[in-house]
């Protein structure tokens, strides 16, 4: 909602022309989702202070703009009028745009020379102050960060997400504005509009010259574009040809191949001609497996919709002949359900983690007695091995989403049980690096007739 | 000529061309019973002669006849069906749907073929045609029987014109007989048991010793009468006598056709139980084991009775099975769902067909051994095990009592333990709840719930929600009242009360909103309970669920707490006892807030409130500096940073007054001891769905059993209102307005019985009027500002009541098919349409 921009020194009103903006003069600019103002509250020769203020009506975020045909994309209970976020750089680029392009007719040369600025930015969503320090410290700005309480009343609720936080460096204008308009969304991690390829541009022409350089260039890149994988690896490589950019974290891309290559081949050696995938994600299953001339058939199956849908997604890029062996199901491992008979082999990867515990012993009987197929391979993480992620505090488990995650002990007490109950044997082994004494990340379940 | 046809039957018609058969066919059948290949020749070729299009004909009759007989309807092949081959396509439909095939040939002279044929002008056949028709009819005649027609009439000339057919019911076809009945599950021999059952039950010997029931009721047999026990013979002898007099109907079991086969010489294995039987047999005259014997053998596999309201087999039976007659069917109702797998003790593995069962009809069986009676899906299994030591059971019709008799010996050690491992209907079934729901309730005939809400809501489901079986009721949305002409208020009570009065409801009650969350308790006496009733054997006693189905507490340990307190005070202000019940469904508001939406409102609320207060106080000081400097300055503005000013200190007042207002319903929670629940209606218990009664009952009853006695447990303040007398409206809203002066939420509207209607329309069982302050928290800080407000004021309720209406017959609609013990699948099939009600949709074509 509001940044100021101090210039410091001598005659320091010329901080008008650069900016382009009378500082005797408040005011207002149309934006397409509201206001921005313009207005000066100090205006000295040592100093002069600009801020700029926006006015966006939370009613429109959510209903949309009134006699507009689209829709709001927020509720109406929403942090994005009062913080710093991709509306507050779309005004910037509107209401500074000459500026951040670095041009001023009547003081060019002002324009080009480093000077005293302190930019503050108010409200910016930022979790670690380290980060802030880590992300702006290598561009030259003295950096310092105000965090209060989440709220005063519940100092259980902890402290707040958002920071007030000052830049002070000798740095051109148009660099500050650059830098502002790159990081506030990159630290917001929000965008109010669509991303798409032409991005990337936008991207390059604000931040080609100093990202380069930056040590978490990378990491900017993909907050920048909100995680999305195509987009960071065209822009990243843009940004620097001649290095490879690979930026999954290399320990997680290899337990994921690792697992898929592991499952495959006990599919491929169980015999297995017809799989269903239940609890299927994005089809990486599928998507493999389809390309073993042994696997006739493969249904992915999933509770969700949209999953299915960018499951689907994958398979269509397959060739012809592969894709007519896929299938797409909704379907539940809590619910008895015909389509599951017949089956040769059924996956449930990474899956039961995601159910209650006490709602196990239903899919227990959903797939081990009524689906009843000759193999079923069940894959959950090992709890034991969490020690190694040192980004996961203790007791934390791997994804919000997981109910339980189990030790090998348990594990292998379940799927005991299973065997008892419903004539199965089972054989179980690790996936991933093993830790000597923790065992391995992922652990497999291989269950026979 | 007087032609016997069963009621459901495949006919079909033999004769050459020209022999008359649609003639024949229209004279003696309905018009829409008879398929005729001519028709659907011109049907799809344009030409009832263009045997070009004869197999798509073929197929599509084929179709038409296998719906008509899904359906129970007969169903008349009108062809020449003179060769083998189209035949055996009859056959093969007869056996598909179990029903009898007749064939009725039509044996017309080749004389009169070639005269009728010369009429038809523009259908002529050759003569040579005719005469190889001719050969073949008479070839087939023969054989028809063989092929496997189980009623094969030949028609002459003479008699083609004085045909009268008559449509005989099947054996198993008792529909008119509706009892009263004493069902009685597997004897085995037990016959000091059987004769105590038949005692207690009223039963007594007549002169010919023969037991008769004073009052004419029936026994029904449910098959194995013999084998194990310890007086085999006698069972037989006294059922016999029983059936043959009129005072009992019996269906055979496996054990009597293995019995049948042992009296007819055949080869058995005499384990499980033949062997005592036939010590016992084996003793008696060639007589009497010729009369067990035919006895036995001309045992009927089920009988429909009343109406089709019930059905008796020993094994069970399928619902396309029922009423139908064919090898298979047999099978099934004899020796159960098979398909030869068997278990690792070498006894065949039984399917559940009880677990899918769907229908309206009472299925009453044996069979399976189990501790008790066990009810699923409208079927009953009452084979107690009594030879096994446990008891002998009898199923009264229509009374749906049982009467039963413990085993005097353990006459036999059962292969595996009878408590029988739990049937598969508690589990949902796909099938049933993805795709395009219709769901029939008492309050609203039939609610569609569109496959894109049910695509959603079964995700939500699976990956969300409790234990189905716990879920009997799920509340619904509700509206709120219309939008307010006050220039300042988005919601006033005037027009809550306008809602009900001009619908023609004079009385209401204003219940004040507590603002918490959303709490269905469910509570038993004990675990017990819970698993007898609610058939959850994981030791719990109850739970407290969301709107949304989801357990309220992750916690365990806190919900036990909250239910076993609960427990307490039900059980010192006499609940259980006045109310005469082992379990209780609560409706009710748990606070504070922050216990069950903590996330939400650390995220959102709090965020968005933190983020707005800290902006706008940093944006008016910059802007009163500004201002202080254009006092003096005095230049041209564009805009005056005095509007400014007053711009955003009405924004910085509307944010503090959305930090006050979600503040209130906030506090921290360090025992249960600080948790509120406020019960405002008593849902159901045993026996009784309390929707039928006025809202001061429900608080009445709840100010007297379940507040007052432990300070978690509290009353919500009410007032009752005469929506026709000014001074009592005038007094609603002044009520109403101390509490949402306060920064209450508001109160919640309701017509003075649980439900109302204006004529038959269904009315809202409430609506809501939120308080000015409170609804910052719904539609943002600033809603009251010059552009929000008029803006918001143009909201539509038409969807939102329209879905309250729906969800509301659901939740009653659940609680009530619990209460009236119907199959698990019903009852999960009410909170399952809410679900999806309440769902985003989602396109399920992907």
């Amino acid at each position: 909602m509001l940044i100021t921009i101090t210039y410091e020194g001598k005659n320091t009103q010329e901080l008008g022309y650069l900016l382009h903006k009378n500082p005797n003069s408040a005011q207002e600019f149309e934006l397409t989702f509201g206001k921005a103002y313009v207005f000066y509250p100090e205006v000295t020769n040592k100093r002069t202070t600009a801020a700029l203020v926006l006015d966006i009506n939370s009613v429109d975020l959510a209903k949309g703009k009134e006699n507009s045909p689209n829709t709001g994309l927020f509720t109406y209970v929403n942090d994005r009028p009062y913080t710093c976020n991709s509306f507050m750089s779309v005004a910037l680029n509107r209401v500074f745009g000459t500026a951040m392009k670095g041009r001023c007719d009547k003081k060019q040369e002002l324009a080009d020379t480093p000077i005293d600025l302190t930019a503050a930015v108010y409200m910016l969503r930022c979790e670690s102050d380290e980060d802030a320090r880590n992300i702006f410290e290598p561009l030259g700005y003295e950096v310092n960060i105000e965090r209060g309480m989440l709220d005063e009343r519940f100092h259980e609720w902890g402290k707040s997400p958002y920071i007030n936080i000052t830049l002070k460096g000798k740095v051109r204008l148009a660099e500050l504005l650059n830098h502002l308009y790159v990081l506030i969304p990159f630290f917001d991690g929000n965008k109010h509009y669509y991303i798409d390829d032409s991005e990337v541009e936008k991207l390059l022409s604000h931040g080609g010259e100093w990202l380069k350089n930056h040590p978490y260039r990378e990491t900017i890149v993909r907050g920048y574009f909100n995680n999305i994988h195509s987009i960071t690896k065209s822009a990243l490589t843009q940004l620097a040809d001649d290095e490879d950019s690979e930026n999954d974290s290399p320990k997680h891309k290899r337990l994921d191949t690792e697992r898929i290559d592991t499952v495959a081949q006990v599919v491929l050696d169980s015999g297995a001609k017809t799989v269903l995938d239940l609890g299927c994600g994005e089809g990486k299953y599928a998507a493999r497996l389809a390309a073993e001339p042994q696997i006739v058939r493969i249904t992915e199956a999933d509770v969700a919709v949209k999953i299915l849908g960018a499951a689907k997604a994958r398979v269509e890029k397959l060739p012809q002949f592969q894709r007519d062996k896929v299938d797409f199901i909704q379907a539940s491992a809590l619910c008895r359900d015909r389509r599951f008979e017949s089956y040769d082999c059924c996956l449930l990867i990474e899956v039961i983690e995601h159910i209650d515990e006490e709602r196990l012993p239903v899919l227990e009987r959903v797939l081990f007695e009524f689906a009843h197929p000759k193999t079923v391979i069940v894959t959950t993480p090992n709890a034991e091995y969490n020690s190694n992620y040192q980004f996961l505090p203790d007791g934390e488990l791997r994804h919000d989403d997981h109910r339980f995650e189990w030790n090998r002990e348990k594990f292998s007490k379940w799927a005991e049980s299973v065997c008892e109950k419903y004539g199965y044997k089972v054989k179980i082994t690790g996936i991933g690096n093993e830790d000597g004494n923790l065992g391995a990340p992922t652990q497999m379940g291989v269950f026979e007739l | 000529m007087r032609i016997e046809i069963p009621q459901l039957a495949l006919i079909t018609l033999v004769g050459a061309s020209a022999s008359g058969k649609t003639t024949f066919a229209h004279k003696y059948f309905k018009d829409t019973e008879v398929l005729s290949s001519d028709f659907f020749r011109g049907m799809i070729g344009d030409d009832e002669n263009d045997q070009s299009v004869t197999n798509e004909a073929f197929e599509l009759l084929f179709k038409a006849a296998d719906m008509r007989l899904t359906l129970g309807r007969s169903a008349v092949i009108d062809a020449t069906n003179l060769q083998k081959n189209p035949r055996k396509n009859i056959l093969d439909l007869a056996k598909k749907q179990n029903v009898h095939a007749v064939a009725i040939v039509l044996d017309i002279p080749l004389k009169t073929l070639i005269e009728r044929n010369a009429q038809r002008g523009d259908r002529e056949c050759s003569e040579g045609v005719l005469r190889r028709h001719c050969e073949q009819l008479h070839s087939s005649i023969r054989i028809l029987k063989k092929e496997g027609f189980r009623y094969v009439y030949v028609v002459s000339e003479n008699d083609i014109d004085n045909v009268e057919i008559v449509r005989t019911k099947l054996w198993n076809d008792k529909r008119e007989e509706s009892g009263p009945f004493d069902i009685i599950g597997d004897v085995h021999g037990c016959f000091d048991e059987l004769a105590e059952l038949l005692d207690r039950l009223g039963y007594m010997k007549n002169d010919e010793g023969i037991y008769a029931h004073p009052e004419g009721r029936k026994a029904v047999f449910l098959g194995d009468l013999c084998d194990r026990g310890n007086r085999n013979t006698d069972v037989l002898k006294a059922v016999m006598s029983m059936v043959k007099s009129g005072n009992a109907i019996a269906v055979p079991g496996n054990h009597d056709v293995k019995l049948v086969k042992y009296l007819l010489g055949k080869n058995v294995r005499t384990e499980n139980g033949l062997d005592t039987t036939i010590a016992e047999i084996d003793n008696e005259t060639p007589e009497f084991r010729k009369e067990v014997c035919d006895f036995l053998d001309g045992l009927v596999s089920h009988y429909v009775f009343d109406e089709g309201r019930l059905v008796v087999s020993h094994a069970g039976i399928k619902p396309e099975y029922i009423g139908r007659a064919s090898a298979a069917v047999r099978d099934f109702c004899i020796f159960g769902d098979v398909d030869g797998r068997v278990e690792e003790d070498g006894m065949p593995v039984r399917k559940d067909w009880a677990a899918d069962y769907r229908g309206k009809a009472v299925i009453v069986y044996g069979h399976t051994p189990v501790g008790e009676v066990r009810n699923r899906n409208n079927t009953y299994c009452i084979d107690t095990g009594c030879v096994f030591g446990g008891i002998l059971t009898a199923l009264r019709y229509p009374e749906m009592t049982t009467v039963s008799v413990a085993a005097k010996e353990v006459y036999s050690e059962p292969a595996r333990p009878f408590a029988v491992s739990d049937t598969a209907d508690d589990i949902p079934v796909a099938e049933e709840l993805l795709g395009k729901l219709r769901i029939e309730t008492e309050l609203i005939p039939s609610i569609t719930v569109q496959e894109e809400n049910t695509a959603a809501a079964f995700e939500v489901m699976s990956r969300f929600s409790a234990d189905p079986r716990w879920l009997i009721y799920l509340p619904p949305t509700m509206s709120p009242c219309e939008t307010s002409e006050e220039p300042d208020y988005l919601e006033y009570p005037t027009e809550a009360f306008a809602y009900y009065r001009k619908n023609g409801i004079r009385n209401v009650v204003c219940e004040k909103k507590h603002m918490g969350s959303r709490a269905v308790v469910v509570l038993c006496r004990n675990a017990e309970t819970a698993k007898k009733r609610f058939r959850v054997d994981d030791g719990s006693r109850g739970m407290i669920y969301t709107r949304t189905g989801r357990r309220f507490f992750d916690d365990r340990n806190t919900e036990n707490a909250l239910l076993d307190r609960l427990d307490k005070v039900l059980d010192k202000s006499g609940f259980w006892n006045d109310f005469d019940t082992d379990w209780v469904c609560l409706d009710a508001e748990l606070m504070p807030w922050s216990e069950k939406a903590q996330v939400l409102i650390k995220e959102q609320y709090a965020a968005t409130g933190h983020a707005a207060v800290h902006s706008l106080d940093t944006v008016m000081k910059e802007l009163f500096k500004a201002y202080e400097r254009d006092k003096d300055a005095n230049t041209e503005h564009s805009v005056s940073t005095e509007t400014l000013v007053y711009k955003y200190g009405s924004k910085q007042r509307a944010a503090e007054g959305f930090y006050k207002a979600y503040g209130n319903y906030c506090w921290k929670v360090t025992s249960v001891d600080d948790i509120r629940i406020a019960p405002f209606h008593i849902l159901a218990c045993e026996g009784s769905v309390f929707t039928d009664k006025p809202h001061k009952w429900h608080m009445d009853n709840i100010e007297k059993y379940i507040t007052g006695i432990d300070n978690i447990f509290m009353m919500t303040e009410h007032i009752y209102v005469d929506t026709e007398d000014y001074e009592s409206v005038t007094a609603g809203i002044n009520w109403w307005k101390g509490l949402t002066g306060k920064g209450g939420e508001g109160m919640v509207v309701k017509p003075e019985f649980y439900t109302a209607f204006n004529g038959k329309k269904l009315l809202q069982p409430a609506v809501k009027c939120r308080g000015r302050e409170y609804l910052r928290i719904i539609y943002g800080a600033e809603y009251l500002s010059r552009e929000n407000l008029p803006r918001l004021k143009k909201r539509s309720l038409k969807r939102k009541r329209d879905l309250a209406l729906k969800e509301f017959a659901l939740g009653v609609e659940g609680l009530k098919r619990f209460v009236k013990n119907e199959p698990l699948y019903r009852i999960n099939q009410c909170a399952f349409g809410v679900l999806a009600m309440e769902s985003e949709p989602t396109d399920p074509r992907l």
